[in-house]
């Protein structure tokens, strides 16, 4: 029971992760319905830079808990800006395109982010900070949970909730689901549809970055490639819940946490990538629009 | 009109690009052919493993300049080709590929893991060049798996898979009493296979149990699930020879939920990225088998630890011995050969016998294996401390 008590919390702690990550994926798909994959490249990006700025603030002697606020906050503002330009430069030429342009380009911005990455970085993993000292509770004798494991929960679930009071209780989450119910009528409506969009990026990527600095944290390292692997599981958690729905993406990151932790804990371990894809091609199968997704018929 | 003017100019363009190329090639090469002799460099320069590559070519740079310096082989002055195979296999083939057709290189030192050496040494074999790996310990790198006949153009500086896993199978059960151990094995590397392999073996023969073999892949992050399992079956020690990134890792998060009993590896924990990684705490009481220590006191290690310092200004690891002692292989059997030929070099490199590296002596018997000892080091307190040295 102990045992099992234990793997769940594991899970839970890995697909707390895997939801942070896929929040940020959901929204950007949710809205303008391009899947971005440099989400997790710009998951990279916002590590790297909490990495340096946490060195930075731990250098100037701050409080471990400012060095947090203060870098993930560096993080989340600077991946704002790249999420902006990105969309600026290599998604809006492409508005009008058909959606397979605009995904090959999402591919080549996230090859350009990885070895960008390389070329200026280095291609070595680096150790990361540990910023806040982790801490240790045991729970009935032997079930351990440490301090980290329910800080990524409560920020996850924190930020889950503040996404969707901005989506639907704020003017630009308004706009958003206009420009996401049908882009041209919102523009003949006076919705300022680039703005709305780049706000949506900037919003995606700043949770992107919030993730990275986080798994940085978690995991003690960078490296330029640390997003791809994230990247495709959030999207499987993003698919797995209802792509486009907010509570879906969390949902989906516990449970494909859980999932692949039990293949693991099974003494499966060499099989739980390829359980979390098969996931992936049995929800596309039976039910494409995810656990939490109404079946929507598009409009001919 | 206009299309076909376009298309002669690409066509003119293609042209003279093409014929550039060719008599840049031609004009280089008979340069290097009168002044210098080419050692080829095919190291995981980027990628996974890339400590390994560039400190084993710090310690082959080292190598040529002091060979360089006292006059160089059969008076010509040694010079390294450099390519770089991003820790992949794929990219190592084509490396030495470019080495060999474009650098006209008379040997390749390469590459630093066992599975890209032994992509590269099919090329080598087909193109009857030899190839010295620095630090690809398994077996089956210079002899063919299949038919179980010597590769005759492939060698290696450093000792093998089965030495290592042996070694570490002995400290456990004789030095640590360890009565159970589990075993995590990178399952996407043949390294990690061969070192598990052997060391189940000798720990079994000692009277020890292995309890548990789990595995983990390359580029995995989170190994909780495992090593909750792990700790359920109480092992006295946990083997796990692998690369340092996932190590560090393992480490790290084993220590943090409470695995308090050794963790024991290979060479491949041989990285400055442990302490950064792991953290210096969680290191120790770990333990890994290695070529050598810097703390090793033979005048050989010490003079070797000195000028590498001089040079780069920091203490040489495991791979950057090697990488020297590589070149030092290669300039000694041109030398005993009085020729640059390949098959020459090849001949006379295994004749090599009781030649004195920074590494240890080696000679070579019938399977290209140098014959040589091991030591065995702890992290502690933030630092690599040198434990003890095993002879063959």
């Amino acid at each position: 029971m102990e045992y099992i008590t234990q793997q769940l919390i594991n899970g839970i702690s890995v697909g707390s992760i895997y939801a942070l990550i896929a929040l940020g994926y959901t929204m950007v798909y949710g809205i303008i319905k391009l899947i971005n994959f440099a989400h997790g490249d710009i998951f990279m990006v916002g590590a790297f830079v909490g990495l340096v700025s946490a060195k930075m603030f731990q250098v100037q002697g701050f409080d471990p808990i400012w060095v947090f606020i203060f870098s993930i906050l560096l993080s989340m503002i600077v991946s704002a800006i790249l999420g902006v330009i990105i969309e600026r430069i290599a998604y809006k030429p492409l508005r009008n395109a058909s959606r397979i342009s605009i995904l090959i380009t999402a591919i080549g911005v996230s090859f350009l982010l990885e070895n960008g990455g390389i070329f200026f970085i280095g291609p070595q993993a680096q150790g990361f900070p540990e910023i806040i000292p982790k801490k240790q509770y045991h729970l009935f004798g032997s079930i351990q949970l440490d301090s980290n494991q329910i800080m990524i929960l409560g920020v996850t679930f924190l930020l889950m909730v503040l996404l969707q009071l901005i989506v639907h209780k704020t003017k630009i989450g308004k706009a958003m689901r206009a420009v996401s119910f049908d882009m041209e009528a919102a523009h003949l409506m006076g919705i300022n549809v680039n703005t709305t969009i780049s706000a949506t990026f900037a919003i995606g990527s700043a949770l992107a970055a919030a993730a990275g600095v986080i798994y940085g944290m978690t995991y003690n390292s960078f490296d330029p490639l640390m997003g791809i692997i994230p990247g495709l599981k959030a999207f499987v958690a993003a698919v797995l819940g209802g792509i486009g729905i907010i509570p879906g993406a969390f949902i989906g990151g516990l449970f494909l946490g859980i999932i692949e932790t039990t293949v693991s804990s099974i003494g499966y371990s060499l099989w739980r990538d390829g359980v979390a894809f098969a996931i992936l091609i049995l929800i596309l199968i039976f039910k494409p629009s995810g656990l939490f997704g109404k079946n929507v018929r598009e409009k001919v | 009109m206009k299309r076909w003017m376009v298309f002669l100019a690409i066509l003119a363009m293609v042209a003279s690009i093409i014929t550039g190329c060719g008599s840049k090639q031609t004009s280089g090469n008979s340069a290097s052919e009168a002044k210098t002799i080419k050692i080829g460099i095919d190291l995981e320069l980027s990628g996974g493993v890339a400590a390994f590559g560039s400190s084993a070519l710090d310690g082959a740079k080292l190598a040529v300049k002091e060979i360089n310096a006292k006059g160089g082989v059969l008076g010509k002055q040694l010079e390294l080709a450099i390519a770089d195979n991003a820790s992949k296999a794929e990219e190592s083939t084509r490396a030495i590929q470019k080495l060999i057709s474009d650098d006209k290189v008379v040997a390749v030192i390469g590459a630093a893991t066992s599975g890209n050496t032994l992509a590269a040494s099919t090329v080598a074999m087909e193109k009857k060049i030899p190839l010295i790996t620095p630090s690809g310990t398994a077996t089956k790198v210079t002899v063919d798996e299949r038919t179980g006949k010597v590769k005759d153009y492939i060698f290696r500086t450093c000792f093998i898979d089965p030495f290592q896993g042996t070694v570490m199978g002995n400290f456990a059960a004789k030095d640590l009493k360890a009565k159970t151990a589990a075993i995590y094995i990178d399952s996407s590397s043949d390294y990690s296979k061969g070192l598990a392999k052997s060391f189940e073996e000798q720990f079994t023969k000692n009277g020890g149990q292995i309890v548990t073999k789990e595995s983990y892949q390359q580029k995995d992050t989170d190994f909780k699930a495992v090593l909750t399992r792990i700790k359920d079956k109480n092992p006295d020690v946990i083997y796990v020879p692998g690369y340092y990134e996932e190590v560090g890792k393992i480490i790290k998060q084993g220590r943090e939920m409470g695995i308090t009993v050794p963790f024991l590896g290979g060479d491949g924990w041989d990285a400055p990225q442990m302490f950064e990684i792991a953290g210096n705490e969680a290191l120790n009481n770990t333990f890994f088998s290695n070529h050598y220590s810097s703390e090793d006191t033979s005048p050989e290690v010490q003079k070797f630890v000195e000028n590498f310092k001089k040079e780069y200004n920091k203490v040489p690891d495991g791979f950057a011995v090697l990488g020297y002692d590589s070149v030092q292989l290669i300039a000694e059997a041109i030398k005993n050969a009085g020729s640059a030929e390949p098959t020459k070099i090849k001949d006379a490199l295994a004749q090599i016998k009781n030649f004195k590296t920074v590494s240890g002596t080696i000679s070579y018997n019938e399977t290209h294996d140098p014959i040589k000892s091991a030591v065995i080091i702890e992290y502690k307190d933030g630092k690599q401390s040198f434990k003890t040295k095993v002879n063959p």
